[in-house]
């Protein structure tokens, strides 16, 4: 049995990668602050936060004392001051993506809840903070941040409300606004009305942002608005939600019918013809907003896939300690379930995608924070050209989209073939490099919030067998039960799967992503040539059929004549969404070994060999897993909406044989008959085999692809050999550091 | 009145891990140690905890730390320690973990305290922890003390307060669960504690960042640290773990706990 018994010449993994490994894969080698942030976050996680849910803190949907108490732990760690720059009482200059990605991995750790219930203000605020007016974004930010003698304010977001109005939806608004009164010359004063349903932080925000609807010929449209309690009216928190997760967050279906001042319109107003026009319409805020908190729910459910490798190796080498059967020494003793070769290889399944969860979901929060102060300079450079906003803005970085992907393509190409001029201007212009990160991010922030919390889940599941009877029980070491219930709600607030698959399903045909996404393909091509067996050579193979299957189905139609790649087509357009993210995931986890590969060699100082190869064997194993599935789904999608023949359509028997002719070509070369497919007996009817099969017209170079595909699985089964042995020999702590 | 506080601390692994001693050519080691996650030796903490207490009470008083350590270790650990509270770092890279020798360590530890400019005699404390959670020795501090110079030492201290005319009141652990209380009347003195009495410092990151400015670049130009050693170590072994284990049915708790009590006795 290869799992037990291989013993391979290689260096294995020999302890669980740690802090110093992480920081260059995550690329935060050189941050301390974010190190000292993750130090911070990790003690809270757990300390109390992992003690409340031994205790069994999560046994009630009620917003208790002892959760409430969370709340301080969170603002002395810094978690709560995180998201604030330090004019308005945080500490952490720069954008705060890769920052708020890190403390809700380490929350996760332990409780996904707790993960929520810290940054829920963070999203209440959020709103404020990507479209608020400087004043609002000064006032909220500061009186949020935690401060010497002051208990901060906490903030909560509302967009859903009950049926049948939003929900994926967010168009179908019932919140209502009109104007209560407008002084001649002065503020005008709104009623607000609206009911949430499932807000998360409800149970002790005191700031909402609430998203509305003009229901008044005085204001125009939709908005957010700022909603203080103390405000006039009702401030309703409503009562908890009886939810089977996330339970240290609080949840429930407040009610708010409150008079506030105009000036608490989110990113403020003009009057136009007597009318009130908000600057923003509450679709424009709720994206700037979830593009960038959706990065963190997908790093919550990788925290936990990873931080279930621990506790599952323990069981298994454990299992049978103590039993008599077997004596300290025999394989029974030292290796327990790990002597079965399918509990280590699906243990590597869970691992190897939590690391790809976790390199697609940092590098997307990375990417983030290359992209906000860029945004910002194109914001700046286009005002000066007296472009602000709205459609001017779209048609003008339209027009200059082709530059962008010149651009790409000059920087994918060796110095000695560049244009190094116009390249120099190309990087240089603000608006190009907007459009090119843009594109991207526009592609990684919905591919991490779906397939991190869609495959994550899962996977999670796996995670949770893996642990036997014991995993479904409140006693499971490392709490799995509840990580992977959890994980459904990942996959659900901020936007569920279909959502997301929606955005993809748009933002992967622009050309500039396509035209970043085909230099991604040679990209991988050179890692395989420098590297190869680390799976790049089979994912840049997955990648090529699914760029090829994309552009068949722009242009394809069904056996209907009717088109395949539209938006009401999501049988099409979805599936390839999903295919796409478990590209980028893989292609994610490969380039975070890769930095590992060429930095960590001076940093890390004992075991990095073993390190390397070991990570490098979990990229090949989820490469290949990544291009199975692309395969299968393109294939389906290909075959799928062809007609599929039949006896009775007569052109289609046109190429049949006819049994004689068949006798005589046998008579002729014995055996020969045996490469016909179809033929006709003579009595008219068909042989009774399966059934007439496909021929596939123009569909040459598809099945040359995947046939090549095929061709590039070669090791990945030998790297999860490989991975098995170190799986079995890696030297784990005594004990979990964390409660249960 | 100000004081200059040194702080000597080295690294112990995580007391989770699992510890394995192994042979090298260079002697004994625990295996893997160097992928090990470290922590800050526990008795070396409680002294940095009490030398935050006293310069928070003594304006203008400084706190130094002086670590001997494989300096990427220390990095990490530090970024944890150095949230706890404000200090300076210096750093000696060198080899961690128990099998160091004690006296090269403390020659190593006090030629890094000599050299540290602006020291001042009349307002020196040295910390220490009363021995490292790795090499229980418990010998170092008085040897650092030794080669600086400082006789007045303390082994073991609890507490410390400063009274009134500025002598320092040091309350050290003797045997029987009995303390000691001391008077020294001025600086310099060596305190090597035991666990004092206060708690951990809650971590801030704002803090750390503000030390890590001077910190990074004290660990990058870390120098090595030789350590000469003459000692040659027979044998490593962990300490045997024994488990005793009785399964006893519908015996009443009192009883269990009486059994248990006349064991302990035994
Ligand atoms: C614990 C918890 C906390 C939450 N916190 C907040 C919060 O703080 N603030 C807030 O505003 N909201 C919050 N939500 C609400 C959450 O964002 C919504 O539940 C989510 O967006 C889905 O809306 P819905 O439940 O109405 O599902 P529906 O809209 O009814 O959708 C149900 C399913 O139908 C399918 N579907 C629906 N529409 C489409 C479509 N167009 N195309 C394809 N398939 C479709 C999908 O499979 C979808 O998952 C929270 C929810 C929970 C459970």
């Amino acid at each position: 049995m290869p799992a037990s018994t291989t013993t391979s010449q290689r260096e294995l993994l020999r302890t669980l990668p740690g802090d110093d490994i992480r920081q260059i894969l995550w690329k935060f080698a050189d941050r301390f602050d974010l190190q000292m942030l993750v130090q911070s976050v990790r003690a809270v996680a757990r300390g109390p936060v992992a003690r409340l849910v031994a205790q069994g803190g999560r046994l009630t949907h009620d917003w208790t004392p002892e959760k409430n108490a969370l709340l301080a732990e969170y603002d002395a760690a810094g978690i709560t001051a995180a998201f604030m720059k330090p004019e308005e009482g945080g500490y952490l200059e720069g954008p705060k993506n890769l920052a708020l990605s890190l403390i809700a991995f380490e929350i996760a750790w332990v409780d996904a809840g707790a993960a929520t219930g810290s940054m829920a203000t963070h999203l209440g605020l959020a709103p404020i903070h990507e479209r608020g007016t400087p004043e609002q974004r000064a006032h909220y930010m500061s009186v949020c941040a935690p401060a010497p003698g002051q208990e901060p304010k906490r903030a909560a977001f509302a967009l859903t409300e009950p049926l049948p109005y939003v929900g994926v939806e967010t168009g179908l608004l019932s919140g209502k606004v009109r104007v209560a009164e407008w002084p001649e010359g002065g503020e005008p004063l709104l009623e607000v009305s609206k009911r949430g349903r499932f807000i998360t932080g409800m149970g002790f925000a005191n700031i909402v942002s609430a998203a509305v609807e003009s229901d008044d010929p005085r204001l125009h449209g939709t908005m957010m608005v700022i909603l203080e309690e103390g405000d006039p009216g009702i401030f309703d928190r409503g009562t908890p939600t009886k939810k089977l997760v996330h339970q240290l967050s609080s949840t429930s279906d407040p009610v708010f019918q409150l008079k506030v001042p105009a000036s608490r319109i989110i990113g403020g107003y003009r009057v136009v013809d007597g009318r009130i026009v908000p600057n923003y319409d509450h679709g424009a805020i709720i994206e700037a907003v979830f593009r960038r908190t959706r990065v963190t729910v997908g790093l919550i459910t990788a925290a936990k896939l990873l931080s279930a490798v621990e506790p599952l190796i323990r069981y298994h080498r454990d299992r049978f300690r103590g039993s008599g059967a077997g004596a300290p020494g025999s394989p029974r003793y030292d290796l327990g379930l790990q002597q079965k070769e399918d509990v280590t290889h699906r243990l590597l399944d869970v691992w190897a995608t939590g690391e790809a969860c976790a390199s697609l979901g940092f590098a997307t929060a990375r990417l983030f924070d290359d992209l906000d102060p860029i945004e910002k300079e194109k914001d700046r450079v286009l005002a000066e050209q007296g472009i602000t906003g709205g459609m001017s803005m779209v048609k003008a970085l339209r027009k200059r989209s082709v530059e962008a992907i010149e651009y790409l393509d000059q920087r994918s190409r060796s110095e000695a073939l560049r244009n190094k001029a116009r390249y120099s201007a190309l990087a240089a212009d603000p608006v190009i490099q907007y459009l090119a990160l843009d594109a991207q991010a526009n592609v990684l922030c919905p591919a991490t919030k779906l397939w991190n919390t869609g495959i994550g889940s899962r996977m999670m599941r796996e995670a949770v067998s893996l642990m036997g009877g014991y995993g479904i029980t409140e006693d499971c070491p490392g709490f799995l039960g509840y990580k992977w219930i959890d994980t459904q709600l990942e996959a659900t607030y901020e936007g569920p799967e279909a959502v997301q698959r929606r955005q993809l399903s748009l933002t992967m045909t622009s050309e500039v992503f396509l035209a970043q996404f085909r230099t991604w393909i040679h990209e991988m091509r050179r890692v395989a040539a420098n590297e190869p067996g680390t799976g790049a050579c089979t994912l840049a193979s997955a990648m090529h059929l699914w760029v090829w299957t994309l552009e068949h189905l722009q242009q394809a139609k069904d056996a209907n004549g009717q088109k395949l790649y539209q938006s009401n087509r999501q049988g099409v357009t979805f599936p390839m969404a999903d295919a796409l993210c478990w590209l980028l995931a893989s292609r994610c986890q490969i380039l975070d070994v890769q930095r590992l590969r060429s930095e960590g060699a001076g940093a890390i100082q004992e075991g990095f060999e073993g390190t390397v190869q070991f990570l490098t064997d979990l990229c090949h194993i989820q490469a290949s897993r990544a291009a199975g599935e692309v395969s299968r789904i393109c294939s389906e999608l290909v075959f799928g909406y062809l007609r599929h023949p039949s006896w009775d359509n007569a052109p289609e028997c046109s190429t049949c044989f006819k049994e004689e002719e068949l006798q005589q070509i046998e008579s002729i070369i014995p055996g020969a008959s045996g490469f016909t497919s179809e033929y006709l007996m003579e009595d008219g009817t068909h042989s009774t085999k399966a059934g007439p099969c496909v021929r596939a017209e123009g569909l040459g170079d598809f099945t040359k692809l995947r046939s090549k595909l095929d061709g590039c699985l070669a090791g990945a089964l030998l790297a999860k050999d490989r991975a098995s042995e170190s799986l079995q020999k890696v030297m784990i702590p005594a004990a979990l550091d964390y409660p249960q | 009145m100000a004081y200059q506080i040194i702080v000597c601390g080295g690294l112990a692994p995580d007391p989770l891990q699992t510890l394995e001693p192994v042979a090298t050519p260079a002697g004994p080691a625990l295996k893997n140690e160097m992928m090990l996650p470290a922590v800050f030796d526990p008795w070396a903490s409680h002294a940095l905890y009490e030398a935050a207490h006293l310069a928070r009470q003594h304006a203008g008083s400084t706190i130094k730390v002086v670590s001997l350590a494989p300096k990427a270790k220390l990095q990490q650990v530090m970024m944890t320690v150095a949230q706890k509270l404000p200090f300076e770092l210096v750093p000696l890279d060198g080899p961690g973990g128990g099998f160091t020798d004690a006296a090269s360590v403390a020659s190593a530890l006090a030629g890094a305290i000599a050299a540290i400019p602006g020291l001042d005699k009349s307002q020196l404390l040295v910390f220490g922890g009363w021995e490292s959670a790795t090499r229980g020795a418990g010998v170092v501090m008085q040897m650092v003390g030794e080669k600086l110079g400082i006789t007045e030492q303390f082994l073991a201290v609890d507490e410390l307060k400063v009274d009134a005319g500025g002598a320092l009141v040091i309350k050290e652990r003797v045997e029987g669960g009995r303390h000691q209380v001391s008077r020294c009347a001025a600086p310099p003195a060596v305190l090597a504690w035991a666990t004092g009495n206060l708690p951990e410092p809650a971590n801030h990151p704002q803090t750390g960042m503000a030390n890590m400015r001077a910190m990074m670049p004290a660990l990058q130009k870390a120098k090595a640290a030789s350590l000469a050693s003459a000692i040659t170590y027979a044998e490593v072994a962990l300490p045997a773990v024994t488990r005793q284990t009785r399964i006893v049915k519908d015996v009443p708790a009192a009883e269990i706990a009486r059994e248990i009590a006349e064991w302990i006795k035994q």
